[in-house]
């Protein structure tokens, strides 16, 4: 069973179906993967200007609209400096 | 369930899932379950100066509803035994 067991209480990326990507602590989930984040933010890459965090806190996220959870080092992500990554958005997901 | 069955057998291998927004991520296959649900470890993912969106994560639960295709190495499957299991798998639904 590849669960999400082992990323309870750990800082996790979200990547959603609309391209959207979401950090926060993983408080929770069920068989749908319907995933519960406690202080949240979601990370918004644009290619001309550094990446912006806008604090979202307490979020629910259904299972359907899932596409990946990532296990974030936090070691690699404070190296990290933000405001100089320059991407294009993810794509959303086209079936 | 047989393709669950082939993947369960592929579990720590390096392979590479191709998602339908076009992220392609290499890693080693850790588990999957009957959704097809993976976990992989140890990821990379190709093209990273476009994708720097997962530069801190180390290991990742993949939504199988979101994959496209998943790249195994030729000499990891054999494809003799997995023809013949899928046939006798069709064959089964038709009799049903």
């Amino acid at each position: 069973m590849s669960s999400l067991q082992g990323y309870v209480d750990r800082r996790v990326l979200l990547i959603l179906q609309d391209g959207r990507a979401i950090v926060g602590i993983m408080a929770g989930y069920d068989q749908k993967s319907n995933v519960v984040l406690s202080d949240s933010k979601e990370r918004v890459y644009s290619p001309d200007e550094g990446v912006e965090e806008i604090p979202l806190g307490l979020y629910l996220v259904k299972g359907d609209m899932v596409v990946l959870i990532g296990e974030i080092d936090d070691a690699l992500d404070a190296a990290v400096d933000l405001s100089t990554v320059r991407a294009e958005p993810i794509p959303p997901i086209r079936y | 369930m047989l393709i669950f069955s082939v993947f369960k057998t592929l579990t720590d291998q390096q392979v590479t899932v191709e998602l339908k927004n076009d992220l392609s991520i290499t890693g080693v296959l850790k588990s999957v379950d009957q959704f097809l649900n993976i976990r992989l470890d140890n990821i990379k993912v190709s093209d990273e100066t476009r994708h720097p969106h997962m530069m801190a994560v180390k290991n990742c639960f993949i939504r199988g509803s979101v994959v496209r295709y998943v790249q195994l190495s030729a000499e990891n499957v054999d494809t003799q035994l997995l023809e013949d299991a899928t046939r006798r798998e069709a064959m089964n639904q038709v009799k049903r």
